[in-house]
């Protein structure tokens, strides 16, 4: 289990003190897909980047599979907003730089990075650099750079909001193929209502406030199944987590 | 790869149209002067070869390896430094002022002082390139790496990365073409400085071979000095231009 406990988050601004989380709770089991959906600004972001351990907390604990988190977890992936694809690399590059990173030699890590760069379906652009992808490609190649490190937590910071409508649906399948072929524990940032329902075993409702406040937890047993999308019970969840969000003040562009 | 070699022959022959533009213009120029100090491009080609075998070869080494070996230099401790105070804003806090402070004075005035304390030999020569083009890399490389958005740190960070490996894999990278940039830059300012270094109380390099031949009163062979410092920067100049088709090739694609 991953446990937040009394977690607070503050910075000073201007002589005042900004608290971001304050004694913030939460819990999130093994093989969960947690989604967070929220307006802008209302720090779920930060969240990830407390779950990563990119950013420590400046009271309260985190504690992933009984471990505390001191700092960055080799098996936790973060796909950061933009991909965070380092330009200069080219896609084979790219994938493989966190098991680089990790001191893998070359020979071991070939053979795992060219299977993932098949899986994704990217052989064909291995060799190119990111100024030459689509954005849909990008998004495969920093999905393939987290899952060659065979995480346990898969944390995404709204990893499909810049895609044409047809990509997005298709990366949200694979994404959700994903999560269910590996009982992976994932933890995704949206904007979108619809992908929420569509990938999130629980949905966090959060609201914008200085701390930031959960205003509804949704559970969403039946994600994953075939056709869940046209289903009257995706559309009756959607309608209830944008109430949610209505009630929070979300703004239209963001819907 | 077809089209690449396309560009690379169409560049080739800009570069030799440009070439024959210029000898165009200069005899043009010698033409129309009649002036013994200017000489036709025709007699200073003549005195090039025929002075290449004599000395001018020589003199073309000295200044070659001088401002070559100055360049290094100054890459290799203004690169690192530069990465250090971009990143390290503790360290920055304290080195700032003092670069801010320094920069703007131009070293080329410690000469005399260079000169009496290294002697009139290469190491004078050498240390004052090096210092002058030190600041151009260090300050370039330090803009470049504090524009490095947080996000790609943050990236590399979460993918387990040291603090040695955010160096290597994200801020060497990133600021490598304003380096390069800053290099090319600094490759004219070099040959200045190394013409004016080498212009006085020394007997190697060209810029000695320029001011020797016009006190001798000799333009063709001044010119044909000329002539091969030209192509000293010319050939630094592609040096400069592979190693960044090689280094930063990402940065010439379509759509960047």
């Amino acid at each position: 289990m991953i446990e937040v406990s009394h977690c607070d988050l503050r910075y000073n601004q201007a002589k005042s003190q900004v608290k971001v989380y304050d004694n913030f709770n939460l819990k999130i089991e093994q093989g969960e897909s947690l989604v967070l959906i929220g307006p802008s600004g209302c720090g779920k972001s930060t969240l990830l980047y407390l779950l990563s351990g990119l950013m420590p907390p400046t009271g309260g604990e985190i504690q992933i599979w009984g471990e505390p988190v001191k700092g960055t977890r080799q098996k936790t992936a973060f796909i950061l907003q933009e991909y965070g694809l380092f330009p200069w690399l080219n896609v084979e590059q790219n994938v493989s730089l966190g098991l680089r990173v990790r001191h893998m030699t070359k020979g071991k890590y070939k053979v795992l990075v060219e299977d993932m760069i098949q899986k994704m379906g990217l052989g064909e652009v291995k060799h190119n650099f990111p100024s030459q992808l689509s954005g849909g490609q990008r998004q495969r190649v920093a999905l393939a750079r987290a899952l060659t490190l065979q995480p346990d937590l898969l944390l995404m910071d709204e990893p499909l909001s810049a895609l044409d409508a047809l990509t997005r649906e298709r990366l949200q399948t694979l994404l959700l193929e994903i999560w269910q072929e590996q009982q992976l524990t994932t933890v995704l940032v949206t904007h979108s209502i619809e992908e929420a329902v569509f990938l999130g075993s629980r949905i966090l409702v959060l609201l914008d406030g200085r701390p930031t406040q959960v205003v509804g937890e949704i559970l969403n047993p039946l994600v994953g199944q075939r056709g869940y999308r046209q289903t009257e019970e995706f559309f009756r969840k959607t309608s209830y987590v944008r109430s949610l969000l209505e009630r929070g003040g979300l703004d239209e562009s963001a819907k | 790869m077809n089209l690449r070699s396309r560009i690379l022959r169409g560049k080739f022959w800009g570069y030799i149209g440009a070439a024959i533009f210029l000898v165009v213009l200069w005899q043009y120029a010698a033409w129309s002067l009649k002036n013994p100090l200017l000489p036709t491009p025709k007699a200073a080609i003549l005195a090039t070869a025929r002075l290449f075998e004599a000395d001018l070869g020589r003199h073309f080494w000295v200044s070659t390896y001088r401002v070559v070996l100055s360049t290094l230099t100054a890459l290799l401790v203004g690169l690192p430094l530069g990465l250090i105070m971009g990143f390290e804003r503790s360290i920055d806090r304290f080195l700032a002022p003092l670069v801010y402070i320094t920069y703007p004075i131009p070293k080329i005035v410690f000469l005399p002082l260079i000169l009496l304390f290294l002697g009139l030999g290469d190491a004078s020569k050498i240390f004052l390139i090096t210092f002058i083009v030190f600041f151009q890399i260090l300050v370039t490389t330090r803009d470049a790496v504090r524009r490095v958005q947080s996000e790609t740190i943050s990236s590399l960070r979460s993918l387990g990365g040291n603090r040695a490996q955010v160096y290597r894999y994200v801020l060497l990278p990133a600021s490598l073409p304003d380096v390069l940039t800053s290099l090319r830059l600094s490759m004219g300012t070099a040959i200045a400085v190394l013409f004016f270094a080498e212009s006085f109380a020394t007997t190697e390099g060209l810029g000695y071979f320029i001011m020797d031949s016009w006190s001798r009163a000799a333009p063709d062979e001044m010119f044909a000095g000329i002539i091969m410092m030209a192509l000293l920067g010319v050939g630094l100049f592609i040096v400069v231009d592979f190693f960044d088709n090689i280094l930063c090739r990402w940065q010439h694609l379509k759509g960047n």
